[in-house]
């Protein structure tokens, strides 16, 4: 039987180890790691590394918190959070398809009471209805006025969907009216709904909304002239509002003046005062 | 003797710490958010026993009118908690952490024996139990057979608050993109119904970090340390003293597990070469047929 372990290790005269520490043995016994200390002053010296590099990080993530908290602000928000929302919107706009329709409901289910919430740029006196005619700016025919009439002659959607505000509430309810889609290629505006974005005003310009083309044309997209199997009341945007399930009610514009398309972003009413520009669902 | 043993590895500590302010980050923005529309309510029958939140919460709190910054703060937050949540799962379940972590069949019998011994319901031995939600190492120190790093209770709680975790990003993503995600928002109940789900997760949240924090401070400072360091200051029994003669080798002495010999057989050497002790000879070459072979 021959046990190797019973045999020295290699050579007759092993090397006398060194009495002098080498840097790595040092900065072990600095940084407690060393078998060397008693246990006692290993644990106080990795405990005190450990709790220092613990404590650095957490004033680093102090100082970046009020960096984020204090800047400086991009239309009504700190302008890294202004950063972060336009990054989520590109991450989740791909996600938007038209073959995603909002879950649409018996009108039977709709609320009777619907909320009107907001009333900027549909409160101003002395709005007549009568002689009310969108406005569309086009590339190359100038601007074309529509009368409500005209639209009523063009094939009607209705659907009752759960509106969703911002605020966070929703609520069923039922809207009737022009497919934004079905008004592009009657009026012949595909070249600029080729644009990226649509943008949207009331008369009186005191409310005005920008919406990403994809999202307008999504088939439940509505130029929207009926509530609840009735005209429009006047506090809900008579005589032509917006209804576009897949964004917010804050894009869902009451009292539409004008509309026009853009590359740029058109201004937005809720995005100036720190909110997403997308607002998507 | 005191022994400094490995607890928790680097990146559960990493992930523990970054989710601790991101959490709060998320749960404050949240409260900016449920501000708007704040409507949720504890009835019984038509009596409200408790509305969400009085008027002096936000006021206190400073959390009205900030409805857009808000959300601001809670869809790039997101991505933090969510990422880090992921890392932690990921980790865990290649690292073979998750063993420590995952509840078996004897863990709810166990944290129901902690639960009784921490509401002083049951009087047990801390160490029987190894009791407290949070120190799993009491265990090892009375020498109680090895349990894990957890107790019963403590696998149910951070498994759960994983579940719960996932449960947070996903409804929450219903709720985000309720058209986009529909079929998600629908396995929730649809929107509404999201939106209260994820409210009460985020009151859990709330009771797990106070009960966290309670059995923390309980456990004291061995198991917090341990957290930021990674190690906890085990207690271990002081190895058995051996009588040396003039015979034996030191490195035999040392050595408590040898058999002790009988007299009439020759002393057994070490079968390997001790390296720590350098004064030490070698020991003389032995090749006795009752030695056991080690190969």
């Amino acid at each position: 039987m021959n046990n190797k372990a019973h045999t020295p290790p290699s050579g007759s005269n092993p090397a006398p180890i060194s009495p002098r520490p080498t840097f790595r043995d040092r900065l072990r016994k600095a940084m407690g790691h060393s078998d060397d200390l008693s246990i006692q002053k290993q644990i106080n010296r990795r405990t005190f590394i450990s709790f220092s590099a613990f404590f650095l990080l957490g004033a680093a993530a102090w100082k970046s918190w009020f960096w984020i908290k204090d800047a400086a602000q991009s239309d009504g928000v700190q302008a890294p959070l202004r950063k972060g929302l336009n990054i989520n919107e590109k991450i989740l706009k791909p996600t938007l398809s038209p073959n995603h329709l909002a879950k649409t409901y018996p009108t039977s289910q709709a609320a009777r009471n619907v909320r009107p919430n907001g009333n900027i740029g549909t409160h101003a006196q002395g709005f007549d209805p009568s002689t009310w005619q969108l406005e569309v700016a086009t590339l190359d025919r100038g601007v074309l006025t529509i009368g409500i009439d005209e639209l009523k002659q063009l094939p009607k959607t209705e659907f009752a969907f759960e509106f969703k505000c911002i605020e966070g509430w929703s609520q069923v309810s039922w809207w009737g009216g022009v497919k934004f889609s079905d008004f592009i290629h009657h009026y012949g505006l595909e070249r600029e709904a080729a644009l990226t974005y649509v943008g949207l005003s009331t008369p009186d310009d005191k409310y005005y909304v920008g919406i990403d083309t994809p999202s307008a044309l999504h088939p439940q997209t509505l130029l929207c002239y009926e509530m609840t199997g009735q005209p429009l009341p006047p506090e809900h945007g008579a005589p032509l509002r917006l209804i576009i399930p897949v964004k917010y009610g804050v894009k869902n514009l009451k009292r539409i003046g004008k509309i026009f398309f853009s590359n740029d972003r058109p201004r937005d009413y809720w995005f100036e005062r720190g909110y997403d520009y997308y607002c998507g669902l | 003797m005191k022994k400094l043993v490995p607890k928790h590895p680097l990146a559960i500590r990493w992930m523990h710490w970054i989710n601790f302010p991101v959490l709060f980050v998320m749960i404050w923005s949240g409260m900016l958010i449920y501000w708007a529309n704040d409507v949720f309510k504890i009835h019984l029958g038509h009596n409200i026993i408790f509305s969400f939140f009085p008027d002096g919460f936000y006021k206190t709190l400073h959390l009205s009118r900030r409805l857009a910054e808000g959300m601001a703060f809670h869809f790039i937050f997101m991505w933090v908690f969510f990422l880090n949540g992921l890392a932690y799962v990921l980790y865990t379940l290649f690292s073979g952490e998750w063993r420590y972590l995952f509840p078996n069949k004897h863990s709810f019998k166990e944290a129901w024996q902690v639960l009784l011994h921490d509401l002083h319901i049951r009087k047990h031995s801390r160490r029987s139990t190894s009791a407290s939600l949070v120190d799993g190492s009491d265990s090892a120190r009375s020498g109680a057979p090895p349990q894990g790093k957890f107790n019963g209770a403590q696998k149910i709680a951070y498994t759960g608050i994983i579940v719960m975790g996932l449960g947070s990003v996903l409804t929450g993503l219903a709720i985000y993109k309720p058209i986009q995600f529909q079929w998600l928002c629908l396995c929730f109940g649809g929107y509404a119904a999201a939106r209260i789900i994820h409210f009460i997760l985020t009151l859990l949240y709330c009771i797990f970090f106070l009960v966290h924090v309670f059995q923390v401070i309980l456990a004291g400072w061995n198991n917090f340390r341990a957290m930021v360091t990674g190690w906890e200051v085990v207690n271990i029994a002081p190895p058995p003293v051996v009588v040396a003669t003039a015979t034996v080798p030191a490195p035999l002495a040392a050595a408590p597990t040898a058999p002790t010999p009988a007299p009439s057989t020759p002393i057994e050497p070490p079968l390997t070469t001790p390296i720590s002790d350098p004064v030490a000879p070698p020991p003389p070459p032995v090749d006795h047929p009752q030695t056991p072979s080690h190969e």
